[in-house]
């Protein structure tokens, strides 16, 4: 008999017996001891469901803790996503040129036409902020595939992320708040965050050296993160992706001495761009090697990676929130077809479950009218 | 005696492989709503294990129609009875109930459950409001199942440990030894 089957039959007697001298009045044991026994169970069981619900570690983060920062840091804004709270919906739809297809299995890289849900956004938590040129700016899509799949995908307009855990993330978020007093970021406070994480510099350094072109419409769209692929042939590749934009890319236009640009003239121009002519987009699969990190979005792959055009996302059409479909949308990054999966980043973990609890609460929340509308039937109350 | 002192074998095997899957379920749902590394895996094993309990849930429904009940042991009051017999339904109801309000609710907010390779479809009318109801019913009813399964827990440790009447025997895998017997078996 191989040792491991005599092993298992060993354990299997010891657990029998165990039980037995549970079930069994075959015990010494007084009346008060057993009694003892079972609340000592019960208990035990008990302490073991309040630590996995995290009820005896109230410092560790949770997906309710990292929301409840943005809740403290931004105020109340009832109806509105926690972060990139400031917003407009779009549709459109993407026609796949079929050279993913060498890549990834997923439906929607066959060549063909999906509708796409999306929304462009400026990221922090104020829904009212005024645009501004150095705000990172973000594109979510929803391809809407055959059979129930979905694709969604949250994107910014930086080379790499700032951090690479949810913990720095939350303390990037309390160390970057400007003080209420001085309306600037606390120096001490920044200056012990910038000396615990290193990567924020050098992910800083890197965004700084992309200068912000002039508008949502000519900007990239970059995952930040990893994802996998996976071929019909099972073969799995690592890669990143990005939204390149067809319409060439524009400075930021300079204005006239004395005037102050108006609080949504990054949304204007996209709502004016979007109904002059449709915008469009390539998505670029950007294909890792052994040495590229998957796990750290702060660490930017070299420009020499091969790079994929798999085909066309057209946006022609845009609408202020209250009205436009992308208000209950949850733009997942978890949410991906057979044939894209996430890789180890664990900040893909912590996405998911950030936006999920932000989506839950926002939604039970009443809707307020967006900062950017573009019809009339849309200003439901002012803020 | 020839009387029956055991549950069906069928009865036993769905109520172990029942019990597993539900304290794991539990433990998931506990930990998935607090951790944001593990939210990811979690999520992953709790929506097909959530469908898995639906079925097998379904199937001791049928079995439980079908399978002779060991009687109650004479150590248990009449009330011990009712309460035992309305925790069973509360268990049954809830295990048919908790993953229908999970995937009702996912329906409702238009996210995709996945199953291994197959996408579920939805069984509600796209509505964030439902989304909302199902959501918060979702949590109350989990909680509701935490505790009647630690009830159900305390129950059968009391009987078992301090009235020593042999109660977990009848629901355990293996049949009992005949110096295996109770002390309320041995007063027959």
């Amino acid at each position: 008999m191989p040792a491991d089957r005599l092993r298992a039959n060993a354990l299997l007697c010891i657990l029998r017996c165990e039980v037995n001298a549970l079930v069994i009045h075959d015990t010494r044991l007084g009346t008060r001891t057993r009694l003892a026994l079972v609340g000592v169970i019960v208990l035990s069981v008990g302490a073991a469901f309040l630590y996995l619900g995290g009820w005896l570690s109230p410092h560790q983060l949770s997906p309710g803790r990292l929301v409840d920062t943005f809740e403290s840091l931004n105020g109340p804004h009832p109806g509105f996503r926690r972060n990139h709270a400031k917003g407009v919906s779009v549709s459109g739809y993407f026609e796949a040129n079929g050279a993913g297809t060498r890549l990834s299995k997923a439906s929607v890289f066959s060549p063909g036409r999906v509708p796409v849900v999306g929304r462009f956004a400026l990221a922090g938590g104020m829904p009212y902020a005024p645009d501004g040129v150095a705000t990172v700016r973000s594109m979510g899509l929803r391809f809407s595939l055959p059979h129930g799949e979905e694709w969604r995908t949250g994107m910014n307009n930086i080379p790499v992320f700032v951090v690479n855990t949810a913990e720095a993330f939350n303390e990037q978020l309390i160390a970057t708040a400007p003080d209420p007093a001085t309306k600037k970021p606390n120096p001490e406070k920044l200056a012990a965050f910038i000396a615990k994480h290193p990567e924020f510099a050098r992910a800083v350094g890197a965004i700084k050296a992309q200068a912000p072109t002039s508008g949502f419409e000519d900007s990239t769209y970059n995952s930040l993160n990893a994802f996998e692929l996976t071929n019909d042939a099972g073969q799995v590749t690592k890669v990143r992706w990005s939204m390149v934009p067809v319409q060439p890319a524009a400075r930021v236009p300079a204005l006239p001495p004395g005037a102050a640009p108006t609080p949504n003239f990054l949304f204007d121009a996209l709502i004016a761009k979007v109904k002059e002519q449709p915008l469009r987009w390539r998505l670029v699969l950007t294909i890792g090697q052994a040495a590229d990190s998957t796990r750290d979005s702060t660490l930017a792959w070299p420009d020499s990676r091969e790079r994929v055009d798999v085909g066309t996302l057209t946006i022609d059409h845009v609408e202020g929130e209250a009205t436009g479909p992308a208000r209950t949308i949850n733009f997942d990054p978890l949410v991906l077809p057979n044939g894209i999966a996430g890789s180890d980043d664990p900040l893909l973990s912590a996405r998911s479950a950030a936006y999920s609890q932000s989506f839950t609460r926002r939604v039970a929340e009443p809707v307020s009218s967006s900062a950017v509308t573009t019809s009339e039937s849309e200003r439901v109350s002012t803020p | 005696m020839s009387k029956i002192t055991q549950f069906a074998w069928s009865s036993r095997v769905l109520h172990w492989l029942m019990a597993v899957a539900l304290l794991g379920m539990l433990a998931i749902g506990m930990h998935m709503v607090a951790s944001l590394e593990q939210y990811r895996l979690l999520v992953g094993i709790h929506r097909p294990l959530g469908m898995l309990i639906w079925v097998l849930a379904l199937i001791r429904l049928v079995n439980r129609q079908l399978q002779p009940l060991p009687p109650f042991l004479p150590t248990m009051s009449a009330r011990e009875r009712l309460i035992a017999t309305a925790s069973e339904r509360l268990l049954y109801g809830l295990m048919l109930l908790l993953p229908l309000v999970g995937w009702g609710m996912l329906s409702a907010a238009r996210l995709p459950v996945r199953v291994g390779p197959v996408v579920l479809p939805p069984i509600l009318p796209h509505s964030v409001a439902l989304y909302t109801l199902l959501r918060r019913s979702h949590t109350v009813l989990a909680y509701l199942l935490f505790f009647a399964f630690m009830a159900h827990l305390s129950a059968v440790l009391f009987h078992s440990l301090v009235l020593r009447d042999g109660l977990l025997r009848r629901m355990l895998p293996w049949a009992p030894k005949a110096n295996e017997r109770s002390d309320a078996d041995s007063s027959d």
